[in-house]
């Protein structure tokens, strides 16, 4: 599936998000390319988690509008709502896996909402949903409490993925890895979009991520998007959070 | 989005060319399925089989999967299906399902007789192991205030007013309002069924002694292990849940000196003052019952009251109070501690922080009755 450029498949336009008297996101427009990897940075607390939860509608906006696969989600009635929603997977910051059920139960949950499968193909499924994520069918039977930081990860991304979706969100996928976990889950994050013409949606604030796995780089600031672009447009703008992220002292380093 | 999956069959000389096309992805994973295991027959039908998907259109994990185990079956007696025909945004896919395990051996969780009886076992084995927890966490409890006592500053007053406040201020109100409509009732059916042998007066002796002596501390105990045991072991089990118990660990503090002395302390001070507020709440109720419905002057309710009762009767009911509710708590403070991971885990202790908080509560009131009958109070 190569990547069909023009083709918005998140449209987000003046969106304002408003918690009390503090103004989170201010008039807020960003768009999403299918098929593109689109790594999101910002200062801390500048409200690219809200961001993402607005998008999904876990946040309500004071104004704007969202449009997901060409579908406004405002206006969208709860039916075309839930094909939106049966589209795109979301990858928590924490994993938010289900704590009472089995990795497999996690994973095949959404598989068995919306698909009637025989029990035989979810488990196969399951286990290569597993492979995909790095790891071994021996995990599906164990529970969250019973994964470290790391496999929690990588059994919610395999749970966001469950029914192949067009989008995925990840909030901070690689915040806990190792340098070599997260490296691998760039590489997988690649992979799958190589594989399933996936479009990413990722909040990260890692420089490494940003190099190797984003194909464009938007910048939260203020409540607006300040910058959008390459990692080579990043480097070259002159706004000053910009210049101290991508000039600092581990950017250098990254960079070699 | 184009049309059904499909899989035709073309026979070639002695071979056969098994021909994909449509949508191979999930939302036609049923079909395909079935497509799937009919095609499996052909296995050893042919020497020669391949599988041609050049006219796929669209393939996702779940088509790529069963095209997979097509090929898996087909393969066999040394005969090796190929797949044929895959574009190179496709390949990849399909060598990653290449790598899954054939026949993944999960476990089920069978329901079995063996299993149900294994279980009944080990809930009756339970039942030892909860009363050792419970001595346990008693021990630990008062060598923890012993070591309180011995350093004062180590002591969180803070913390065992905020407790108290929860507990026992912000639990007057629904506690008077239960009691109050208890005695309201027990005077009621005492009257009623008294005037049939013109004793209605007798209602105040029933009303006093049940009141001071049984039904106020005990029906005080059993709404404070729902209200407050509850809360106890959910508090206590989201903190285990989140690691914070083991951060305070590692930090050098006791578990037992922070989080549950302050609240077990609370509890055992606030149940004698709530008993207490019951009591007064319910006698209130049954004299203004005894009065309005019974005929039974305030002056001529008093006099019968103190005639009826002795201090003992008042005495008893307070003396279990504190000790009721040390029982609570330490159910609650071992419930709480053994939540495991997972929010079931927590809503299991929950429920049987109150059950069993409940029931050790009426088995005090028990042993407290053969108790002070035994010594003539």
């Amino acid at each position: 599936m190569a990547p069909q450029p023009s083709d918005n498949i998140i449209r987000v336009r003046d969106i304002t998000v408003q918690f009390g008297k503090n103004r989170i996101l201010d008039g807020l427009n960003l768009d999403v390319k299918r098929g593109e990897i689109l790594g999101f940075v910002g200062p801390s607390g500048a409200g690219k988690s809200v961001l993402t939860r607005t998008i999904i509608g876990l946040v309500p906006k004071l104004s704007g509008s969202i449009e997901v696969f060409g579908i406004d989600l405002d206006g969208a009635d709860a039916k075309a709502r839930r094909g939106v929603e049966r589209r795109w997977g979301v990858l928590f910051q924490q994993g938010a896996l289900f704590s009472s059920l089995t990795v497999r139960q996690n994973i095949q949950f959404p598989v068995r909402e919306y698909l009637n499968l025989s029990q035989r193909l979810m488990d196969e499924i399951t286990i290569a949903k597993l492979g995909m994520v790095g790891l071994k069918p021996e995990v599906a039977d164990r529970f969250p409490s019973e994964l470290s930081g790391g496999m929690i990860k990588r059994v919610a991304l395999a749970r966001a993925l469950a029914l192949d979706p067009e989008l995925v969100f990840l909030d901070e996928p690689t915040s806990g890895l190792d340098p070599i976990g997260a490296g691998d889950f760039d590489e997988l994050v690649r992979t799958l979009q190589r594989t399933l013409g996936l479009t990413v949606f990722m909040v990260t604030h890692d420089l490494d991520s940003l190099y190797t796995a984003c194909d464009r780089i938007a910048v939260l600031g203020n409540g607006k998007i300040i910058a959008a672009g390459s990692v080579a447009d990043m480097q070259a703008s002159q706004h000053p959070w910009l210049r101290q992220y991508f000039h600092g002292k581990r950017a250098r380093a990254v960079m070699g | 989005m184009s049309g059904d999956p499909t899989l035709e069959r073309i026979a070639q000389g002695n071979g056969l060319a098994l021909c994909a096309a449509g949508s191979w992805t999930a939302r036609f994973a049923p079909d395909l399925e079935r497509i799937v295991a009919d095609a499996e027959k052909l296995a050893g039908s042919r020497p020669n089989i391949f599988i041609d998907v050049s006219q796929v259109s669209r393939l996702d994990t779940f088509g790529a999967w069963l095209i997979e185990r097509l090929r898996r079956s087909l393969t066999q007696g040394g005969v090796e299906a190929k797949i044929a025909g895959l574009s190179a945004n496709y390949s990849s896919l399909v060598d990653e399902v290449r790598r899954v395990k054939a026949n993944p051996e999960l476990d089920g969780s069978a329901v079995s007789v063996t299993g149900m009886l294994e279980q009944i076992g080990r809930s009756v084995a339970g039942v030892g192991v909860t009363l050792v927890s419970l001595i346990d966490m008693l021990g630990a409890v008062l060598a923890a205030s012993g070591r309180v006592l011995i350093r004062p500053r180590g002591f969180r007053l803070t913390s065992t007013v905020h407790h108290l406040e929860q507990v026992c201020w912000r639990a007057v109100p629904i506690v008077v309002l239960i009691t109050f409509l208890i005695g309201c009732i027990i005077a009621q059916q005492g009257i009623f069924h008294f005037r049939q042998f013109g004793a209605d007066i007798f209602v105040v002796d029933m009303l006093g002694v049940l009141v001071l002596r049984e039904i106020g501390v005990l029906l005080v105990a059993i709404m404070v292990a729902g209200r407050s045991g509850s809360a106890y072991t959910a508090e206590l089990g989201s903190m285990k849940m989140r690691e914070e118990i083991d951060a305070l660990r590692t930090m050098g503090f006791d578990p037992i000196e922070v989080l549950i002395l302050p609240r077990m302390l609370a509890l055992v001070l606030a149940l004698p003052i709530l008993a207490f507020l019951g009591a007064m709440a319910a006698l209130y109720g049954g004299g203004l019952v005894a009065w309005l419905y019974g005929g039974v002057e305030p002056e001529a309710f008093l006099l019968r009251l103190r005639d009826a009762i002795s201090i003992n009767h008042f005495i008893v009911g307070l003396i279990k109070a504190p000790v009721m509710a040390a029982v609570i708590g330490i159910v609650a403070c071992v419930e709480g501690l053994a939540v495991q991971g997972s929010a079931e885990s927590l809503g299991q202790h929950t429920t049987s922080s109150v059950v069993k908080g409940i029931f050790f509560v009426i088995v005090m009131d028990g042993v407290f009755a053969i108790f002070f009958a035994s010594i003539g109070m």
